[in-house]
């Protein structure tokens, strides 16, 4: 008994090491400072402040599930020893920072960023801050975790959605729909202060979400009322209904900031569901994507740009050409490709994704492809008499091109050739035995894939009148393939939640830009060791990830105990 | 005979072939019109020789983190780039301090050593923390998931060290004693360039030492060949795969003190490319082969120096130095096509990724 709870100690010792050394992680990378400005709650709790105590919040969390039967006292004494532990360490840079300029080497260790981790108290009492604030922070980790379930998870959403509100204030008062007078006299004069939340709006904002989920939590519980096909069908079509005419009313409800996000998103997805063909369906891992985007936008661009001169095309009559240049190179490319497994083909994607950007931007075809300026003046698609060069007209188009594209993602999805696809992902040899042609198979996933890019490439050049060879790097295949990561492979509505998630929000903070990629590598890290199936995960998908673990794990558990 | 070769032979090979010939032709006409102008001397071609071989000696150390990693998990460690940019990048304060304080060319082989420490140390730190936090967990996952796992660690990282250290580039300041150069006969060789040949040479070596006649090097092996009997004859296989993984750190610290010396600046993107070019090495000479990275290394290195000159240039292309990654790249594609088993490497593309 002794020796397990010193054990219990020391694991709490170790996991306050930790919450301590990813506190100095986030400070050090600059996350507390960036984020210091932007208010949640008024002149009470900045961004920063909560992001710097996730890891306190999240090592509290986990060492307390570990220790679900022990009394509520050990509990107490567990958070407050890795309260206490980060706060000393921060406490501990601090301290170093007061003797050694740190700045030559961590660019963001300046007296501003250790007085706002010290909350603004000067030095010898402002040591106490940071471990007085960490220690809140676990014992109010401990206070959630003690309250029943349901509640508990009301408080985080309710508690989440202050965050959120707090954090978007602007980009919440920017609503055009928002703009009507009473409305935002409500907004202005109670909810929000001048930046974040006002302290009292923070607490309705947190009551009214909390009570909400709590409401909707408690009534899923009750018996199930079965309902008519009928009445399912009806229900059906009028949420459909809905939900169109809030698609497409969105860019006049939102305003012109936000049709622009929406433009970027729209392109994420269109491209998010090819790449979901090639790497979701078939489990082709592709990491040079942004080639057959780059190939779809600068057939358009040479296809019709004055500023190139050579060729006058219309928009609608270089379309069909640029899909089938995006197209033939999804086949040229594949042919040789695809007849290697696994990791190989993502490097070699990856290396003709590179291959194609050093193209654009040599001098060697500068005459053709604009080199290092790119291409401009091309001009807008004009559909009758209507020139699609705003913004929001050309929303409708990237809504157009997501509705094809996700329709037949989603026919092709449980077809013949979705089934194959399917098969190959999970067994190549299987499914060859099976009788499918794994060549052609794979080829015409890829190349299916190549032409989703190439319609956004397409559309991408359109919407900015102009290519540029640096919009095309390596981040931009990551940045898709972390989407449909994010949202779930093989999933198609888990694009449009990834790109939302992953496109639309860092266009809403500018603060976050700085740190995207950061966060997008997280991300990726995260999602595969916690949940490889994604945030909206397709069944089928989930299962093989699942079953692997199942079957596979044992023996190696036996393996190795043993050695020890 | 004829009608064997038409059943075994597909479309798809026809279009590999062709695309292989048609560069193969564009890189003897290039190479044939470039020697018929006749527009650099021989001076000049010994000069981007050695160019190429310092080149190559640093993909080779990179590629050798690479290559071991392979040979035992059968994986890309997409994130061993940011394992030879940390340590660099970390150092690199360490050097200037050095040189603030005046110590670094008056001692200057103990600073050239003490930043080489740092680097690989923290190189090796991270090379740990990688597998420590990200891979063991997903030793036996779906193939796809820590490829994907190691590219995100990889940006995690990139951009870590950018908020560390800043986004700008960091330069380090010149040995005093590495300045001018060696003759032998009527070759000038940079002495940071011999340095760099040698030093790289001596790091396959050792590696080649440890991998083939040390006790660990053998357990190696054995893990690299089956985890589970290995793990049966008593080897510990975490140990033997932290070992590896720590050995393959520490060689990407030297190469980017190395890099550093050639190039000076060092930065948070610094290891995107290089980490690139050292998988095609790794690849070129066979994945999972301590010699065949060396000498993939340097024949990339080579080629990747004189190929623009000798046959991009005679084939009328300007700037033709622009495209030298573009070489590397299409080797790595052809080479993954036509021989994956690389220069001395067993065949392992299609059997065991």
């Amino acid at each position: 008994m002794t020796t397990e709870t010193s054990s219990i100690w020391k694991k709490a010792f170790s996991n306050g090491l930790i919450a301590g050394a990813l506190c100095l992680l986030v400070i050090l990378v600059g996350l507390v400072e960036a984020f210091g400005d932007t208010d949640v709650i008024s002149g009470m709790v900045t961004l920063g402040d909560i992001i710097l105590l996730i890891p306190v919040i999240m090592l509290t969390y986990t060492s307390l599930r570990g220790s679900i039967e022990f009394p509520k006292l050990t509990m107490l004494g567990i958070s407050s020893v890795i309260g206490l532990i980060s706060g000393v360490i921060i406490t501990l840079l601090i301290l170093l920072g007061q003797v050694v300029d740190l700045r030559p080497m961590f660019v963001n260790a300046s007296p501003t960023l250790f007085n706002m981790l010290m909350r603004g108290v000067p030095l010898p009492l402002g040591a106490l801050v940071p471990p007085l604030t960490c220690i809140l922070a676990a014992l109010l980790t401990l206070g959630i975790y003690l309250i029943p379930s349901r509640l508990r998870s009301a408080v985080i959403q309710g508690a989440l959605w202050v965050v959120v509100l707090g954090t978007l204030r602007d980009q919440v008062l920017i609503i055009d729909i928002l703009k009507i007078s009473p409305i935002a006299f409500v907004l202005k004069r109670i909810v929000f202060a001048t930046s974040g939340l006002r302290p009292f709006g923070a607490l309705l904002v947190f009551v009214i979400a909390t009570g909400l989920v709590y409401y909707l939590g408690g009534r899923k519980k009750g018996p199930a009322v079965i309902k008519s096909p009928k009445v399912v069908k009806r229900n059906r079509i009028i949420l459909i209904a809905i939900l169109a005419v809030i698609v497409l009313s969105l860019p006049y409800v939102l305003g012109i900031f936000y049709s622009e996000i929406l433009n970027t998103t729209g392109l994420f997805i269109m491209m998010g569901l090819g790449l979901n063909i090639v790497v979701g369906f078939a489990g082709l891992l592709d990491l040079g994507y942004v080639a057959f985007y780059a190939i779809g936008a600068y057939t358009v661009g040479v296809l019709t740009s004055s500023g190139l001169g050579l060729f006058h095309l219309t928009f609608w009559q270089a379309l069909p050409i640029a899909l089938l240049v995006a197209w033939l190179a999804g086949i040229i490319l594949g042919l040789p490709v695809l007849r290697m497994r696994g990791d190989y083909l993502a490097i070699v994607t990856l290396g003709f994704g590179e291959i194609v950007r050093l193209l654009v931007l040599s001098d060697w075809l500068k005459s053709f492809l604009g080199g290092t300026q790119g291409i401009q003046s091309i001009p807008p698609p004009i559909l009758g008499p209507i020139k699609l060069d705003t913004l929001q007209n050309l929303y409708y188009l990237i809504l157009i091109g997501i509705g094809i594209v996700a329709f037949i993602a989603w026919r092709l999805k449980d077809s013949h050739l979705g089934r194959s696809w399917m098969a190959v992902r999970e067994d190549e040899d299987v499914a060859q035995a099976m009788g499918i042609n794994l060549v052609l198979t794979k080829l015409l996933a890829f190349s299916t894939g190549a032409l989703f890019a190439g319609l956004a490439g397409t559309l991408g050049a359109a919407k900015l009148t102009s290519v540029y060879p640096h919009s095309m790097t390596f981040i931009v295949s990551i940045n898709v393939l972390v989407l449909i990561i994010i949202g779930g492979m093989g999933s198609i509505p888990g694009v449009f939640v990834g790109a939302l998630v992953l496109v639309g929000l860092p266009g809403l903070l500018s603060e976050f830009q700085e740190y995207r990629f950061w966060f997008y590598g997280l991300a990726l890290v995260g999602m595969m060791l916690f949940r490889p199936e994604g945030l909206w995960p397709e069944a089928r998908r989930k299962l093989e990830l699942h079953e692997a673990e199942e079957i596979i794990e044992p023996p190696i558990n036996d393996a190795t105990s043993a050695v020890q | 005979m004829l009608k064997r070769w038409r059943q075994t032979v597909t479309w798809t090979d026809i279009v590999v072939w062709a695309i292989g010939v048609a560069i193969g032709i564009a890189i003897i006409v290039g190479t044939i019109r470039t020697w018929q102008a006749g527009q650099y001397t021989a001076e000049q071609w010994i000069n981007l020789t050695i160019s190429g071989l310092k080149l190559g000696s640093i993909y080779a150390l990179i590629a050798l983190g690479y290559t071991l990693v392979y040979g035992i998990l059968r994986m890309i460690n997409f994130a061993h780039s940011e394992v030879f940019m940390s340590g660099p990048f970390t150092a690199v304060f360490l050097a200037k301090y050095l040189d603030s304080i005046g110590f670094y060319n008056t001692y200057p082989l103990i600073s050239l050593i003490l930043i080489t420490l740092l680097s690989a140390g923290v190189s090796i730190t991270i090379a740990l923390l990688l597998e420590r936090v990200a891979y063991r967990r997903l030793r036996f996952a779906p193939r796809l998931v820590p490829l994907i796992t190691a590219i995100g660690a990889s940006f995690f990282l990139q951009y870590t060290f950018r908020g560390f250290y800043g986004n700008d580039i960091e330069t380090y300041p010149n040995f005093d004693f590495l300045k001018g150069t060696w003759t032998i006969g009527s070759i000038a060789i940079p002495k940071t360039d011999l340095l760099v040949i040698v030093s790289g040479f001596m790091m396959m070596l050792i590696l080649y030492g440890v991998v083939q006649r040390t006790k660990t090097g053998k357990a190696m092996r054995a893990v690299s060949e089956d985890k589970e009997v290995a793990a049966l004859m008593g080897i510990d296989v975490d140990r033997i795969i932290v070992f590896t993984f720590g050995l393959g750190g520490a060689s990407a610290g030297v190469a980017g003190i190395l890099y550093a010396l050639i190039y000076q600046n060092v930065h948070f993107y610094m290891g995107f490319i290089p980490g690139l070019k050292a998988f095609t090495a790794a690849v070129l000479g066979g994945i999972g082969n301590v010699v065949g990275a060396w000498l993939g290394g340097t024949l990339l290195g080579l080629i990747e120096s004189l190929g623009p000159n000798l046959f991009l240039q005679g084939l009328g292309i300007p700037a033709a130095n622009q495209l030298k990654d573009g070489i590397a790249f299409t080797i790595l594609v052809f080479i993954l096509i036509f021989r994956p088993s690389g220069l001395l490497g067993e065949r392992i593309s299609k059997t065991k990724a």
